[in-house]
């Protein structure tokens, strides 16, 4: 495991720190996550995984312990700096799929390279429609947020997160609220993106079917890592 | 998407879209707000236009006179006095002393934009077995009607004061049953006697005025009171009509006369005149700030509906200041539209209220001043204000905790 895209070293996270309300959510946590690689984060409701993902995507930081993405030390890091990396190298993938409403699925699509580049062009325009395709929406570009089903949000929610071309997808139970033929289908999109073009996905699931079609599984329990 | 647009303003104008109703609101309370100062702005200055108009185009604004004459103590030796009480005298209509050096010394003032001597007294108007007591201005017309506006008062016949012409008030032509180019024999106290032509007759609006009131050339006005070369008082008009008295002050303290400003002989006026400034002002703010809190609070409650999507925008590598100035410039174009629908209700209501309010004599209530000096200032503050409104909310949008957002 040397490729390395993502290493926690004994990671701590812990709320309401030196209050006597302090509440411990993650325990030492090593983990290494390998370019290309298809994790499931499994664990039942409050073990930490979440918080764990949060912290991984850079929304969060840990009370202790070091978290590299692509061997770069993300403590030393500004909030500016951070914003930037996430932007360019994690892609998320949300339950409840979190489209922007006031804009079509095309204009949704193309979020965050207009955030990144400032203006919009025909270019982000010609990516963003290459992701629909991917995802098999090219038909439903112009459609609002609003209009379409749960499942077709999720895959634009999927276009979404590889917009920026990212080297890891964090996907929190991304097909938590769908059925069970458009959270298979969702799966296998992801597993396809994953297969084709390298992009390390980490997915939390409580759907064991859907893990064990995963290259590696690991749960988590209490905030600790339980078991691989 | 235009592609001359930033991200911030495509997302700006998308979340005021797609809280569609939410922003119909506050647009429409933006801008009956914008429309109330407009229409309050341009109807007061249009009446304080139109009061200062008529008191000052009828007036000098400034008028230097002799000083009052004073009755010093006859001294009986050094530190007695001869008698205590000394009798006020009675007070002579005498000529400025050296006035048409004051006269130059006023041209050279930078904030004095007019100055005119003339001569004032008592002269009695005969026509028949008809006799008036009438208040005698001898006038330099060129000087003079830039000061007081006596052509715009003509009722009849013209401005026109040669050494034989003569203009009265329209009561005192009504009460001595003259008009225009009937003779009129002037009578001085003195004895003097001058026949002059009426050349026009003048209605200032003040009935009292009216029958008093007569214009003639200044030398011969000197030559009926018996004043030779000399002038009565020194009338000016000012740049800053607000500073009159201010200026009078210094000029009275700089040279030896007597000066009054408008503003002194006219002071329930003036007063009047700076409570409707105040007013105005107080409106303006008030309004102003009832637009900003609106503003402010659609966007504070725009903020919480949109804190998911802040959070997601942030996640996706959406900077904190990039959502700052989603939300400022949400506020900024809620205060632009808002002050451009707002501007064009102020003008309609404007335009209506001008055509209906009429004075007793039909003429208009206030003149309609349309200046886009006004639009323009309203436009800006109205956008100033919907930036500023919106720096609360914009602010407590950037620091959303993107993990707190995304939860919910």
């Amino acid at each position: 495991m040397g490729d390395g895209i993502l290493k926690l070293e004994h990671v701590c996270k812990a709320y309401n720190v030196g209050l006597p309300t302090q509440v411990e959510v993650l325990h030492d946590i090593d983990l290494e996550l390998d370019h290309g690689e298809f994790l499931a984060l499994m664990g039942p409701s409050g073990s930490g995984k979440s918080t764990l993902l949060n912290i991984v995507g850079l929304l969060d930081r840990p009370t202790s312990g070091r978290l590299l993405i692509k061997g770069r030390d993300t403590a030393i890091l500004g909030d500016d700096e951070l914003t930037h990396l996430r932007g360019h190298t994690i892609g998320f993938v949300f339950q409840y799929h979190l489209l922007i409403s006031a804009f079509t699925a095309r204009e949704n699509v193309m979020m965050p390279m207009l955030a990144d580049r400032g203006f919009p062009s025909v270019e982000l325009g010609k990516r963003a429609d290459d992701l629909l395709r991917q995802v098999g929406l090219e038909r439903f570009g112009s459609n609002l947020a609003n209009n379409m089903s749960g499942g077709q949000q999720q895959r634009v929610a999927v276009a979404r997160a590889l917009a920026m071309n990212p080297d890891l997808v964090l996907a929190d139970e991304p097909t938590g609220n769908l059925d069970t033929k458009s959270a298979d289908s969702i799966f296998e999109l992801m597993r396809r993106v994953n297969r084709e073009s390298g992009t390390s996905f980490l997915l939390v699931t409580h759907n064991l079917d859907l893990a064990r079609r995963c290259d590696r599984i690991i749960q988590v329990v209490d905030g600790r890592i339980a078991g691989h | 998407m235009n592609p001359w647009l930033p991200f911030e303003w495509i997302a700006a104008v998308r979340f005021l879209r797609d809280g569609r109703l939410q922003t119909i609101f506050i647009i429409g309370g933006i801008s009956i707000g914008v429309g109330v100062i407009v229409f309050m702005s341009a109807m007061l200055a249009g009446l304080e236009a139109n009061f200062i108009k008529r008191v000052l185009t009828s007036q000098p604004q400034i008028q230097l006179l002799t000083p009052d004459q004073i009755a010093r103590p006859l001294h009986k030796s050094a530190g007695e006095i001869e008698d205590a009480a000394v009798q006020r005298p009675s007070q002579r209509v005498i000529s400025i002393d050296q006035w048409p050096k004051i006269r130059g010394q006023m041209l050279a003032m930078p904030e004095v934009t007019a100055v005119s001597p003339t001569i004032t007294g008592s002269v009695l108007a005969l026509r028949g077995d008809a006799s008036r007591a009438v208040t005698l201005t001898g006038i330099e017309p060129e000087t003079y009607f830039d000061i007081v506006k006596v052509p715009d008062y003509i009722f009849a016949g013209e401005a026109r004061l040669t050494s034989e012409d003569v203009v009265i008030g329209i009561e005192l032509a009504k009460n001595l049953g003259a008009t225009v180019g009937d003779k009129l024999n002037l009578q001085a106290t003195g004895g003097a006697n001058r026949v002059l032509t009426i050349s026009g007759l003048v209605d200032f609006g003040n009935k009292g005025v009216n029958q008093r009131v007569a214009f003639v050339a200044l030398r011969t006005g000197q030559s009926l009171l018996g004043m030779i070369g000399g002038v009565t008082t020194i009338d000016m008009k000012i740049k800053d009509i607000y500073a009159a008295e201010v200026i009078a002050q210094r000029i009275q303290a700089a040279t030896p006369v007597q000066a009054d400003s408008w503003i002194a002989t006219n002071a329930q006026f003036f007063t009047a005149v700076q409570a409707q400034i105040y007013t105005n002002t107080l409106i303006r703010i008030f309004v102003g700030l009832s637009v900003a809190f609106g503003i402010a609070a659609v966007l504070i409650v725009s903020v919480i509906q949109r804190s998911k999507e802040i959070g997601i925008l942030r996640a996706m590598g959406t900077s904190k200041g990039q959502i700052l100035r989603v939300f400022l410039l949400q506020g900024g174009l809620l205060g632009f539209i808002g002050s451009i629908f707002g501007a064009a209700m102020g003008a309609a209501a404007l335009i209506y209220w001008h055509a209906v309010a009429r004075q007793a004599d039909g003429s208009e209530f206030f003149p309609l001043i349309l200046e886009r000096s006004l639009f323009v200032y309203t436009a800006i503050l109205a956008t100033v204000t919907g930036l500023l409104a919106a720096t609360a909310p914009a602010v407590r949008a950037a620091k959303l905790d993107p993990v707190v957002a995304i939860r919910g």
